[in-house]
């Protein structure tokens, strides 16, 4: 392609239908929400325009503000599990044989072509208490007791008492890192795939065992896809709604959940605006940050 | 030193991968201090073999002993050997003083050694003053160097270096073979190098094995495999060379006489014994153009000059002979002018001296 300078038709011709795209879908309802948030609620539930700041003062109340740190610690948890089991998956598919990869990545997208809703209703049925997981330890502890009994100690096993797997912080983590799972494991494989091979191969040949390899060289070297993976996961996590509405209990609301009550049942759109703009607000500092700071590098390289 | 035993002995090593033979039944000895080039063109299994030194492939059949151990179960983190990659696999992460200790920290050398150790192999390869840069801010042939002196630093029984100047530029190539080989005889330790270029192999390498197709031709020195190639792979892959199909007429006391088409009988210098259908051969630069038919007992062909290409020092000249072969020949410029002296069409002779042919059996 050439230069746009020379091109501005062509690329306006590309440009010009996502940029209005992007401008009328998501740049303006931004702006919208933004100033809603500063609005008031009628008395039917209407949005009043103003400029006032009880929505951020009722924000940080305790109560919500404890909603909000759930919700990070929440995200924070199922992004470390979706590591630790994503990592072994990526690492698994970037080095299979290359006639493997795309069926193995196949299957790691697979899920995507079921609804999330079904997806999700089907771990409520795994994880109920009449559901899969308990039938089959229940199935375990009976063939136990029967051995225990064949054995002589017939009241060895006791009594099988189903677990109480659903309706917790612990499904929603579950449910979480499940859905997630494949954002992280593909920002990753690109990365893992596109290394290469002789860095491994380099610390190997200088006397470093494999686990000194994997940490020292491969982990840091991939690390743009690690963040990139877990970011995504993070901030889909902790926005979620759906997963902790059907999995969770009744401590496991979560910001998302909070936010879909306000527009809906409580028909607090200023108040549910500034909720969301809670969110918005550090992730705004943090490209800030970073754009500064990569400013500063460029600035700092041409420098020396 | 010739009675020390080699530092690596190859014995009868084959590897597949699935159905293809990499590397087929080769045995080499490298002999202590020696730099050792493994030459062939791309896919005759130089590299294969290369990484099987290094333990990142494991032979299929053989025996690799490299100082009198047998490698075969021995991971590459506990081989007496170090590699320079042919990208470098300079860690991107670490600083130039990192990349080097980083082969000292994990195999445990306490902490006061390694900076000590590291400045060292720096200077080794000029960089004394790079410690603290990180490699984005080097050359490809500064890059190259941190290869080096990483690899140095662990005083390897040998170094490995899989093609390591096919990504420099014309001019930094010349001088890094040089600098290799001045490097080689300062460390004393065995290199062993591959390069499909076989200017690379003859200007550093004191012995060279020439590979085909996973087979080695020919193990000797630079010299030996361009005056005396054993075979047409190998009088074909290493320089230019004018080869004509001959057959033997007959031997008589170290004399061969052979029958080509178009030349007829002519006899070479030839030791042993021949039989059937040979090669004769004859470098582009043994041979002689002129106008006149060769004089005494040069052996003389008769062509017509159809492509000269000039290379500043030297003109390489192509002449369709009576045999069909076309022949190369080269004429050093010796006088200052820019036209030509040969031009295509001429009519002329080339002759060479019966001394300076090659019988290829092979």
């Amino acid at each position: 392609m050439e230069d746009w300078r020379k091109n501005k038709g062509a690329f306006a011709t590309f440009l010009g239908p996502a940029s209005f795209w992007l401008l009328v879908f998501f740049v303006i309802p931004l702006i919208l929400v933004w100033v809603y948030s500063f609005g008031e609620r009628g008395p039917q539930g209407q949005t009043y325009l103003a400029l006032n700041f009880e929505n951020y003062l009722r924000a940080i109340e305790p109560i919500h503000l404890g909603i909000f740190w759930k919700s990070v610690w929440i995200g924070a948890i199922s992004t470390a599990v979706c590591l630790v089991v994503g990592f072994p998956v990526a690492m698994g598919i970037a080095f299979a044989p290359s006639r493997w990869k795309n069926p193995l990545l196949l299957i790691v997208v697979l899920p995507f072509f079921t609804n999330l809703l079904i997806r999700t209703y089907a771990w409520i049925a795994v994880l109920r208490t009449r559901g899969f997981l308990n039938f089959g330890i229940e199935w375990t502890h009976e063939k136990l007791d029967g051995l225990a009994t064949l054995a002589g100690f017939p009241e060895a096993m006791g009594d099988f008492v189903p677990l109480e797997l659903l309706y917790n912080q612990y499904a929603v983590i579950i449910g979480l890192v499940y859905v997630h799972l494949p954002f992280l494991i593909l920002p990753l494989y690109a990365t893992l795939e596109k290394l290469d091979r002789s860095y491994m191969e380099a610390s190997l040949d200088l006397g470093a065992g494999q686990w000194r390899t994997f940490f020292s060289v491969l982990v840091p070297l991939v690390m743009p896809g690690i963040v990139s993976g877990a970011l995504l996961v993070f901030i889909l996590s902790m926005g979620n709604f759906l997963v902790p509405d059907l999995l969770g209990g009744t401590d496991s609301l979560m910001i998302g959940n909070l936010i879909a009550r306000e527009y809906g049942a409580a028909r607090d759109w200023p108040f549910g605006s500034a909720l969301s703009f809670m969110i918005m607000y550090p992730v705004f500092i943090f490209f800030v940050i970073n754009a500064m700071a990569a400013r500063y590098r460029t600035h700092k390289r041409a420098a020396a | 030193m010739t009675d020390q035993p080699p530092i690596i002995s190859i014995r009868n090593v084959t590897k597949r991968f699935g159905t293809v033979t990499a590397v087929d039944d080769v045995s080499i000895d490298i002999k202590r201090g020696e730099f050792f080039a493994l030459l062939g063109p791309s896919g005759c299994g130089k590299t294969t073999l290369l990484r099987m030194l290094a333990g990142f492939e494991t032979a299929s059949e053989g025996s690799i002993e490299i100082d009198g151990q047998p490698m075969l179960s021995v991971p590459p983190n506990r081989r007496p050997v170090n590699m320079v990659f042919q990208s470098y696999a300079v860690f991107p992460h670490m600083t130039v003083f990192d990349n080097v200790a980083y082969g000292l920290k994990v195999t445990g050398v306490p902490k006061a050694q390694v900076a000590g150790q590291v400045r060292e192999a720096l200077a080794l390869v000029h960089l004394e003053d790079y410690g603290r840069r990180k490699p984005d801010q080097l050359s490809g042939g500064q890059r190259q160097r941190v290869a080096l002196a990483r690899a140095l630093v662990k005083k390897p029984k040998v170094l490995l270096l899989d093609e390591p100047l096919s990504a420099l530029d014309a001019k930094l190539r010349e001088a890094m073979r040089l600098e290799l080989v001045h490097l080689q005889h300062s460390v004393g330790i065995t290199f062993v190098i591959v390069t499909h270029d076989q200017d690379e192999a003859l200007s550093m390498a004191d012995r060279a094995a020439v590979m085909d197709h996973g087979v080695v031709r020919q193990i000797a020195a630079p010299g030996t495999l361009y005056e005396h190639p054993n075979s047409r792979f190998v009088a074909d892959f290493i320089g230019k060379m004018n080869l004509l199909e001959a057959k033997v007429a007959g031997v008589s006391g170290g004399r061969l006489a052979v029958e080509i088409d178009g030349l007829g009988r002519i006899d070479v210098p030839h030791e042993g014994d021949a039989s059937g259908e040979i090669g004769i051969a004859v470098r582009p630069e043994k041979t002689r153009l002129s106008k006149e038919p060769p004089a005494g007992d040069l052996i003389g062909l008769k062509g017509k000059v159809s492509d000269v290409a000039y290379y500043g020092n030297e003109s390489h000249v192509l002449l369709d002979t009576d045999t069909g072969v076309r022949f190369t020949t080269t004429v050093q410029n010796e006088v200052r002018r820019t036209d030509s002296s040969v031009l295509i069409g001429d009519n002329l002779w080339i002759s060479w001296s019966p001394e300076d042919t090659l019988v290829l059996s092979e």
